[in-house]
């Protein structure tokens, strides 16, 4: 391997290959991240991820407690073990970070997403896509004589899903918020 | 009782029951309330330097030397932008920095007005944490909570920013004991079972090695006694990386000197033989593992840091210990001490029987000079001439900074301060002035590059202002050497822009100054022109000409394993190759 072509989940900013070799496999995790809400923190959180050249695949946040002020930020981020260890190690040392919960090792989870899709069709093609969406449970927020604006809820593989099948019905915009995401039980 | 006052009082205040004595800074349009507060009372010194990066090289070196935070205090935009260099710099190295901005007041920023500059979006990446003051009621309980978080776990920079509105207004003062600290505290005792882990292998070992860091001396006098106790009580021999130089003697039978891509040849052999690699607050920096694949190849590694992120980061640690150094060697060698101090002794002393055949190779040994002076005989000479004085070094950085670390010997920490993880050229002329600053009486020394030198030498204006009797060994060269020795080695002697020819008179300069200029150009004068250094009251430029095509060795080169250094010129032909190459 030439030393300049560095594979998904080294370091960026170093000439050296720092992935362990016995561990080559990308692993996708879910982190919840709890922390200050304050201005600025989401900058230094995803400066993190930039400067280190650490993979964001997805990014939510919002304010989940009001009184204590934190937020919650997910993020779905992809690296081999060592990579998502090292993630984990400079997330948690940051001193706006509370907590670090890495989702995908802690157990059964459960991840949803919002996405709106608009669908631009006439005729049979905008009853197929009704019927899809109710196969889909998605439902109907916005429609005129031509178009149709769907909400849906689901995981992201559902999402993907409807959008694929959306796309010869007529898809011109999709708008998602990205992942949410909790562990299941207690 | 609350106490009401403005929050340019507040810095003031806050300042004070910080503890702190000196603030190096640089006064503006957006500070100016707080220069004013500044003035009209004793009890902090501001010492006003030339430029701000001085400013915050000074404030390093007067934290590295006394183990407290240095503070600086510039104003807005440029003043602040001027400081973002020092500012990664002591976040590469660890430093406790508390940088204190100006700001535009709260109803002009976002306006691009006259100086503004978005100094916590700029400095967001490159401090431990920053924080834009909008309430001068928060102002102090922010300040209070900077210099915890500059302080505790790995120190580092940290940086508040005040809008000019806030230093105005009256607010309530927040007392350092309220003050928000309780959320960062980070873990400082380590894991009983992987500190038995340790133990276990320490009484086995039989090719250990103690590889230690910065980290013991940023733990503080208690970490370098007990490694210091634990060495002597073990038998085992310790090396350093560039930032531990002085947790273990220089003249302490189980020193290997210093290690890495310039260590010497015993060091990096034992690194790269040993079976017991005992990390103790270092963070193997590519420039001493040099080829990860090739480091230390059969060892076990354990390793104490505090910060938890440096674990496994490069190397992977069979034994990672998170805590802080002196908590862990104290739990440590109290573990080992109960369980009988064992050792496996004849193995050691075989170890050390190969340690002294890699010891009998000499690496830093130099030809005499003919017509010039060799620069690493200068170094030797600097050493000789102040053995036995409490002495501070600092460095800029090249060839020079790795001359002072092969030839000066550290009894202490402390005492050296130098750019290690960024090597920030510029580093040592400010950095000698605030260790200067922090000891008075004491003889600082700043061993340097002409060309490094000339990046900061404005502030030899500081240094004549507040009587800092600095004394500045420039190893003259009239080249970039390390630069000029790299393109030598890698770049087929294409000497692209790696030399000065317009270099200052610098014993003229050291007159337009107001301080004593030397210069010495053969080995004949070298002695007493260094004791005319010494012994003169006041700051020095000494302008040592030397060997202008010498290089620095032993060396790793890069892409290659500690057990392939070169040790002199005639081995360099073709040793790096194309992956090498592209490495720094």
């Amino acid at each position: 391997m030439s030393p300049l072509n560095i594979q998904k989940g080294a370091s960026k900013h170093s000439a050296y290959d720092l992935r362990d070799p016995n561990a080559e496999v990308i692993e996708t995790h879910t982190l919840a991240v709890i922390v200050d809400n304050e201005s600025g923190v989401l900058a230094r959180v995803i400066g993190l991820f930039s400067a280190r050249g650490y993979n964001i695949d997805s990014l939510t946040v919002a304010e989940v407690d009001h009184s204590g002020h934190l937020s919650r930020i997910t993020v779905v981020t992809s690296g081999t073990p060592q990579v998502i260890v090292q993630i984990k190690a400079q997330l948690e040392r940051m001193v706006v970070v509370h907590r670090v919960h890495d989702l995908t090792l802690e157990g059964p989870n459960v991840q949803r997403e919002l996405a709106l899709f608009k669908v631009k069709g006439e005729g049979e093609a905008r009853i197929e896509a009704l019927r899809l969406a109710e196969i889909f449970r998605a439902n109907v927020v916005d429609s005129t004589l031509e178009s149709f604006v769907f909400e849906m809820t689901g995981t992201p593989q559902k999402v993907d899903a409807f959008a694929e099948l959306m796309q010869p019905l007529g898809l011109i915009e999709v708008a998602r918020t990205g992942v949410a995401a909790i562990s299941r039980g207690l | 009782m609350t106490r009401q006052m403005t929050g340019a009082k507040m810095v003031i205040e806050a300042l004070k029951d910080q503890g702190v004595e000196v603030v190096f800074g640089y006064p503006g349009g957006a500070v100016l309330p707080i220069y004013d507060e500044m003035f009209q009372q004793n009890d902090i010194k501001h010492i006003l330097v030339r430029h701000e990066q001085g400013a915050i090289h000074a404030a390093e070196g007067y934290a590295r030397s006394t183990g407290k935070p240095g503070v600086v205090l510039v104003t807005s935009g440029p003043g602040a932008t001027n400081t973002v260099t020092g500012i990664v710099d002591a976040l590469m190295d660890s430093i406790p920095i508390v940088v204190l901005t100006g700001q535009v007041p709260t109803f002009m920023i976002g306006s691009d007005a006259f100086q503004e500059g978005d100094t916590v979006g700029i400095t967001r990446p490159c401090t431990k944490m920053n924080w834009l003051v909008k309430e001068t009621d928060k102002l102090a309980g922010t300040i209070h909570e900077a210099f915890h978080v500059a302080t505790s776990g790995r120190p580092g920079p940290v940086l508040v920013d005040i809008p000019k509105d806030v230093q105005f207004a009256t607010g309530t003062y927040t007392e350092k004991a309220d003050a928000r600290t309780g959320h960062y505290k980070p873990r400082t005792k380590g894991d009983p079972e992987m500190i038995a882990r340790m133990v276990e292998l320490i009484e086995t070992a039989e090719r250990p090695v103690f590889y230690t860091g910065g980290g013991v001396i940023n733990s503080g006098d208690r970490a370098t006694e007990l490694l210091r106790d634990w060495a002597e009580a073990t038998g085992f021999p310790v090396t350093s990386t560039l930032m531990g130089l002085g947790c273990y003697p220089a003249s302490g039978k189980a020193w290997l000197g210093m290690l890495g891509m310039h260590g010497t040849y015993q060091a990096n052999w034992a690194m790269h033989d040993c079976d017991l690699m005992l990390n103790i607050g270092a963070r193997f920096d590519d420039r001493i593992t040099g080829r990860i694949n090739a480091f230390s190849p059969g060892s076990t590694k354990v390793h104490i840091d505090i910060d938890p992120s440096s674990l496994n980061k490069v190397i992977h640690t069979h034994v990672p210990i998170v805590g802080d150094i002196a908590e862990v060697l104290e739990e440590a060698l109290a573990l080992w001490k109960s369980r009988g101090s064992k050792v496996n002794r004849e193995a050691v002393a075989t170890w050390w029987k190969q340690i002294d055949e890699w010891r009998a190779v000499d690496c830093l040994a130099y030809k005499p000079g003919v017509n010039a002076i060799r620069p690493q005989h200068a170094v030797a000479r600097l050493e000789a001439l102040t053995k036995g004085m409490d002495r501070y070094i600092t460095t800029e950085v090249g060839q020079h900074q790795m001359w002072a670390a092969q030839y000066l010997g550290f009894e202490g920490p402390n005492r050296w301060m130098t750019s290690g993880g960024l090597g920030t050229m510029g580093y040592g002329v400010p950095a000698s002035i605030g260790v200067q600053i922090a000891h008075p009486d004491a003889l600082v020394i700043n061993v340097a590059g002409e060309a490094s030198w000339l990046m900061n030498m404005q502030e030899m204006g500081t240094a004549i202002q507040y009587r800092a009797p600095v004394k500045q060994f420039i190893l003259n060269n009239e080249r970039l050497g390390m630069v000029r020795q790299w393109q030598e080695l890698l770049h087929g002697e294409r000497y692209s822009s790696s030399w000065s020819e317009a270099l200052p008179d610098f014993v003229k300069l050291a007159d337009a100054f107001g301080c004593k200029g030397i210069r010495c150009d053969n080995e004949a004068d070298l002695d007493d022109a260094i004791r005319e250094m010494l012994a003169y009251d006041g700051p020095v430029i000494f302008d040592c000409i030397v060997e202008k095509h010498e290089n620095c060795f032993p060396m790793i080169p890069s892409g290659n394993a500690h057990n392939q250094m070169l040790l002199g010129d005639a081995e360099t032909q073709g040793v790096i190759g194309a992956k090498g190459a592209v490495l720094v």
